[in-house]
């Protein structure tokens, strides 16, 4: 740089006052505002690479004129329209795939350099997990509001209060929670992004397709039939569904859980919450010291 | 942190100022030291140099002192903090620009040093404003909104630079700062390096290159397998292993102990051998000039096959300082 005429890197002038704060990075205020900067890159990644959004806008989507104009004519659901139906389980597979995108961000990150120039720097260590969280909630988000969005298009409705709407709300991002967290677990866990999709397909699929999420259980042969009722998808799948009024289809598998679905549904996602949580904070300690 | 308000406050008054001290660091793998028995005594505003090849443990006393990792034994402090009791204080006050490029290839220069800035806890204004300084301080100003992934390996390693600086660090870490760079570049790169000493900044650096150490270095700890095999001044190594060299191929190995004597008046430290490719390598007084050489050698009748003058490298220390012949006075610490 022989060039270079610009003041020296040390000597930022009088304006170079700075509102650091007395402590080591800790406090919720601090944790916060760190999470928002982490979440700020990743929503810049979005920006730079539009086509991640397609996972949880396009794909979805997809799956409804699916189910609802290829398949659903074929499926006969007692008590109510296939539409109807569907609209829950096609929510809760989008949400459960959502777990590939936090553990693919979080283990790309792992394999490059900048977690280590995050490691170097005093903002507060969770603050990235969080920010990953922040981020990923906000596209989970979306991805419910363009599946009911959808929903409506193609004759799916609510049948219920508006408090029983917002419990179903509240159910679909508690669970949205729950799978990011149990997505940034298996991020930390796997040594490198591309083993994410694979985990993600061989979890995902079976779990979502043997369960009430788009065929009614007592279509089921046996044995899946009760594989099915007592699967917790089925359980989630039908907490929704009875919140929104939406058609349940009654099973002759009785499971607890099924019979009472929209506590044991609340308890599967705090449950979930409360392991993936710890377990990931435990992981990254692990991963990102030596 | 009152004295570090005062300083960024008003940076005139008070420089950065801080030094490393490290006694008896190691870092054990399994049953292996990856860095055994380290002792540091940089003074703030100067520039220790560790020399060695890979796997020496040039990168795991910079990743110890950086707080990445943690000490099998022994301790350090940067700038008067001890790394394992105050890490997030020895965060803030220092800059690392690892070996591999550790900023964000999905975001614009200018997004990444903004982001590091907040991440310091700068205020927005401030974070961009400083982001701007820098870019335009390490000439990146007219790609500052271009994405990181398409820059040069050259661009890369001035915007990891730039990351360490945001927060004006008081001592700052670079660990093989010009591998992979062209001449141009790494010459670029040590002005800025040589600015930043001259502001108050304490540099550790890590290189496989001799000479970068020589023209940055005030003091130079020489690694190998973890172990410090070496430790002074530039000057204190030259005159143990000599400064240009020249090589002489020989014919035969009777005749590189001919070679080497017909050429002793030359000679300002050992020689070492190639026994392998035939080749005697001599330390020359300065001025020497190779005419001169291939005179000497032509009157006392060895048949040099090649002659090649040089500069000393990493590998000719090596040779020295682990050398039977070489001489055996030690280089002061």
């Amino acid at each position: 740089m022989t060039t270079i005429t610009s003041p020296p890197v040390t000597e930022p002038g009088p304006t170079h006052s700075r509102t650091e704060p007395d402590h080591e990075g800790r406090g919720i205020a601090t944790l916060w505002s760190d999470s928002l900067v982490y979440a700020g890159r990743n929503i810049a990644h979005i920006r730079q690479i539009p086509e991640k959004l397609l996972d949880v806008t396009v794909q979805p989507l997809m799956f409804v004129l699916l189910f609802a104009y290829v398949f659903g004519g074929a499926i006969g659901v007692s008590g109510g329209s296939y539409r109807e139906y569907v609209i829950a389980g096609i929510l809760l597979q989008s949400l459960a795939f959502g777990m590939t995108g936090p553990a693919t961000a979080i283990a790309t990150d792992l394999t490059e350099g900048v977690i280590d120039r995050f490691r170097s720097l005093p903002a507060t260590r969770a603050a990235y997990l969080l920010g990953h969280f922040l981020a990923e909630l906000a596209g989970m988000a979306l991805s419910i509001v363009v599946l009911l969005t959808a929903g409506l298009v193609v004759g799916w409705r609510t049948h219920t209060n508006i408090g029983h709407v917002s419990g179903a709300l509240l159910l679909l991002v508690l669970f949205a929670s729950a799978m990011i967290w149990v997505g940034t677990w298996i991020g930390l866990k796997v040594r490198s992004p591309d083993a994410v999709m694979g985990v993600g397909f061989v979890v995902i699929f079976p779990l979502t397709f043997l369960s009430s999420a788009f065929v009614p259980i007592d279509t089921l042969p046996t044995v899946l039939a009760h594989i099915a009722a007592w699967n917790p998808i089925s359980v989630m799948v039908g907490a929704v569904r009875v919140l929104f009024g939406n058609p349940v289809a009654p099973t002759s598998v009785h499971s607890w859980p099924l019979l009472h679905p929209v506590p044991a549904a609340y308890l599967y996602c705090l449950v979930l919450l409360a392991l993936a949580i710890p377990a990931s904070l435990r992981q990254y300690r692990k991963r990102t010291s030596d | 942190m009152y004295e570090t308000d005062v300083r960024h406050t008003n940076p005139s008054v008070q420089p950065p100022a801080g030094g490393v001290v490290a006694r008896g660091l190691g870092k054990r793998y399994g049953e292996m030291w990856a860095l055994k028995d380290l002792d540091l005594d940089v003074e703030p505003g100067t520039v220790l140099g560790l020399l060695g090849h890979n796997g020496a443990g040039k990168t795991t006393a910079i990743r110890i002192l950086t707080t990445l990792s943690s000490p099998s034994e022994g301790s350090a402090t940067v700038a008067g903090i001890d790394v394992a009791a105050q890490p997030g204080a020895v965060r803030r006050r220092i800059g690392v620009a690892a070996q591999q490029a550790t900023v964000d290839g999905l975001m614009s220069a200018r997004a990444n040093l903004v982001m590091v800035g907040r991440l310091h806890h700068l205020p927005k204004a401030r974070a961009r404003q400083r982001a701007d300084e820098l870019l335009e301080r390490l000439e990146l100003a007219d790609n500052a909104d271009q994405l990181v992934k398409t820059f040069s390996g050259g661009m890369r390693r001035r915007l990891d630079l730039a990351a360490s600086l945001v927060a004006v660090p008081q001592v700052l870490f670079l660990d093989e700062p010009t591998t992979g760079l062209d001449p141009r570049s790494r010459g670029d790169l040590w002005e800025i390096l040589r600015d930043l000493v001259r502001d108050g900044t304490t540099i550790i650096l890590t290189t496989q290159y001799l000479e970068e150490a020589d023209k940055l270095a005030d003091d130079i700890v020489v690694l190998d397998h973890g172990r410090t095999v070496a430790h002074g001044s530039p000057e204190d190594l030259k005159a143990q292993i000599g400064d240009d060299r020249i090589d002489v191929k020989v014919p035969s190995v009777s005749e590189l102990d001919h070679a080497a004597r017909a050429m002793e008046r030359f000679a300002s430290a050992a020689p070492t051998f190639d026994h392998e490719s035939l080749i005697v390598s001599v330390p020359i007084v300065e001025g020497t000039s190779l005419m001169q050489v291939m005179r000497a050698l032509d009157s006392s009748g060895v048949d040099a096959l090649d002659l090649n003058r040089r500069q000393a490298t990493l590998d000719d220390v090596f040779l020295t300082l682990t050398d039977p012949d070489a001489p055996t006075e030690e280089v002061p610490a």
